[in-house]
């Protein structure tokens, strides 16, 4: 029973096909894995999945229900969280508040509520604020979360912006590349995470270059180069398969 | 601890009344007019500060909605409606205590509307022209946004210099006071200056409690998300088009009731109100306020409208408020009122002080 089915994904850019009649299925609470060298289109992939570009073709659905170019938000809003290849937090705004942003789409007071500080809002208010605390432990952060989100370190970054992406309560978190740039104590931090998110019933879709952290965890692994999909399958078939050989070792005439 | 929030609005409202107090006894009551229109200005600032400083969307237009609050009252207001007098509709605002009969100068008598349904006229108007504005233009990012909205401020003041209803280059005056309630009306008659002062005192303390709360909330830092990374916030699930748009309709909107209020205050309004150096002025304020600080906002709003409203400025006002923006801009961009700066200040002197104290030593 597959819980995300991307099929048939195209967009190009100008001439380049940058995602290229790509498709797959993640089943319910597995950890998926795209690779691919620089410029497969994985983060493509993912921007069209996630809505931040609109594809030219192809369908999306998750639990079977059709999100195929939908506003970013609104894809939130059917569950589907991301983290971004190059972080993005919000600047100004502290790590907790980071966090209560991701409470939005669980929360709902508007305009005249909130400017008028109704109970009703105040009440919602002090949940988000409890929720996004409990997330910020839970993560290990919560010794941080009155610093401005700007100020923290790297690998504190990263996990920051997992933890954003937690507190929307997705079923399927998107991870674009959650050890880049980390060193290997943060990593392996990173990848526990990744299988203790799994734990708790969210299905997994990660672009990662760490070949041993994508080995370690995945329970499948879709390959792309230039836009297509040329594999896809278990670590240990994927690590055998020729054709990946091939775009990751390049050609062997001898 | 909600209560402590609210501690900065208390001593707001205390340097409120230790003015009144103070003007009143040395008996310079009249400082107060300047005062209350500065207050009033307060009001579009504030808003504005909203907008720029917490959800990051410039807007070079604000004079166009602040004049279409104040023209729409002052058009609504002072056109009699003796000859329609008859008609159903006007009737039935009589009877609904919504039209004033008054004499004019030369004692013919004249009905026209009650400020309070010019009020909200002019709320609707603008509040649908800023949506209808916003759709497009908010879809446009920093100086395109910025060009967009300085253009949308040059067609409402060509309209407004151009239109016979508007009084063109003369403006509308003869506007009659606001009536709110009992003997408590807007206007500028000197007799009223004093509670004048409070009611428009009264609608900054007003204004910056909703906008505390506001930015102080889910919406709030949903708006501040935009600012720090709208492709993040859309992915957090925020409508940030729809945030966008509402943050511009409710920035329009302080601006449209301090058009009003100041309009009946003033008893008239001329095409100035709506110059696009107006516009600047705005913006160039709330850069000196901090951009993301109500407070700052509000001190060096109610400082610098009343210096150049006492015509400290003199006929330099433009040139003023111009270099004031390059000047924040090259060495203020987060703001004059920060406290990094005062302590910077202070580190500055204790330097010169140190170098000082060591030159006389030596010498």
């Amino acid at each position: 029973m597959s819980f995300l089915e991307v099929r048939n994904m195209c967009r190009s850019f100008g001439g380049l096909r940058a995602v290229d009649g790509v498709s797959f299925a993640v089943v319910k609470n597995a950890i998926k894995a795209v690779i691919g060298p620089n410029g497969a289109g994985k983060t493509t992939l993912f921007n069209l999945i996630a809505g931040s570009l609109e594809p030219d073709s192809g369908e999306v659905r998750i639990d079977g229900k059709n999100i195929y170019n939908l506003p970013p938000y609104r894809i939130a809003r059917n569950g589907i969280s991301r983290t971004f290849q190059n972080i993005k937090l919000f600047s100004h705004l502290t790590v907790l508040e980071n966090v209560m942003i991701g409470r939005h789409i669980r929360s709902r007071s508007g305009f005249i509520p909130a400017m008028l500080h109704l109970p009703r809002s105040r009440r919602e208010e002090r949940d988000i604020r409890e929720r996004s605390m409990e997330i910020l432990e839970l993560m290990d952060i919560g010794d941080l979360a009155d610093r401005d989100a700007m100020s923290l370190p790297f690998g504190k970054q990263r996990i920051l912006e997992i933890a954003r992406a937690l507190a929307t309560e997705p079923s399927l978190l998107l991870l674009d590349e959650p050890a880049a740039g980390l060193n290997l104590y943060e990593t392996a931090q990173v990848s526990e995470m990744i299988t203790g998110i799994r734990e708790r019933g969210i299905t997994v879709l990660v672009i990662e270059h760490d070949m041993s952290l994508v080995m370690n965890i995945s329970d499948e692994i879709v390959v792309l180069s230039s836009g297509r999909k040329i594999a896809e399958g278990v670590p240990t078939e994927i690590q055998k398969n020729d054709e990946v050989i091939r775009v990751y070792l390049g050609e062997d005439d001898a | 601890m909600n209560m402590r929030k609210y501690t900065p609005v208390f001593g707001l409202i205390a340097v409120i009344i230790i003015f009144q107090l103070v003007t009143t006894a040395i008996g310079r009551e009249f400082y107060l007019t300047q005062l209350t229109m500065s207050a009033y200005y307060c009001l579009v600032i504030l808003g504005l500060t909203v907008l720029m400083g917490y959800a990051g969307q410039i807007s070079m237009g604000h004079a166009a909605f602040f004049a279409m609050g104040g023209y729409t009252t002052a058009v609504l207001t002072t056109c009699n409606l003796m000859n329609v007098k008859e008609s159903l509709f006007v009737k039935l605002l009589g009877t609904s205590g919504l039209t004033i009969m008054e004499k004019n100068a030369y004692g013919a008598e004249i009905l026209h509307l009650s400020p309070w349904i010019s009020l909200f006229a002019a709320v609707f108007v603008t509040a649908a022209v800023a949506f209808l504005i916003g759709i497009p233009i908010l879809k446009l990012k920093g100086h395109y946004l910025a060009m967009a909205t300085l253009g949308f401020g040059i067609i409402v003041y060509r309209i407004v210099l151009g239109t016979r209803l508007f009084g063109e280059a003369d403006g509308i005056s003869d506007i009659p006071p606001f009536k709110i309630a009992g003997s408590l009306a807007v206007s500028g008659d000197p007799a009223f200056r004093v509670q004048n002062y409070y009611i428009a005192a009264f609608l900054v303390v007003a204004g910056v409690i909703l906008l505390m709360n506001l930015i102080d909330s889910r919406v709030g830092r949903a708006l501040r998300s935009i600012h720090g990374s709208e492709e993040a916030a859309n992915a957090m699930g925020v409508n940030t088009a729809r945030y966008k748009l509402f943050v511009f309709v409710l920035s329009a909107v302080f601006a449209c009731i301090a058009g009003v209020f100041l309009t009946h205050f003033n008893g008239g309004i001329g095409p100035s109100e709506a110059d696009v150096m107006k516009s600047v002025t705005y913006v160039a304020i709330v850069a000196v306020g901090g951009m993301a600080n109500l407070w700052g906002a509000l001190v060096m709003g109610m400082t610098l409208n009343y210096l150049s409203l006492r015509g400290y400025f003199g006929s330099f006002d433009e040139f003023v408020f111009g270099s004031i923006l390059i000047f924040i801009m090259l060495f203020f961009p987060e703001g004059l009122l920060k406290m990094g700066n005062f302590r910077n200040l202070a580190r500055g002197l204790a330097r010169l002080k140190n170098k000082y104290s060591a030159d006389k030593k030596e010498g």
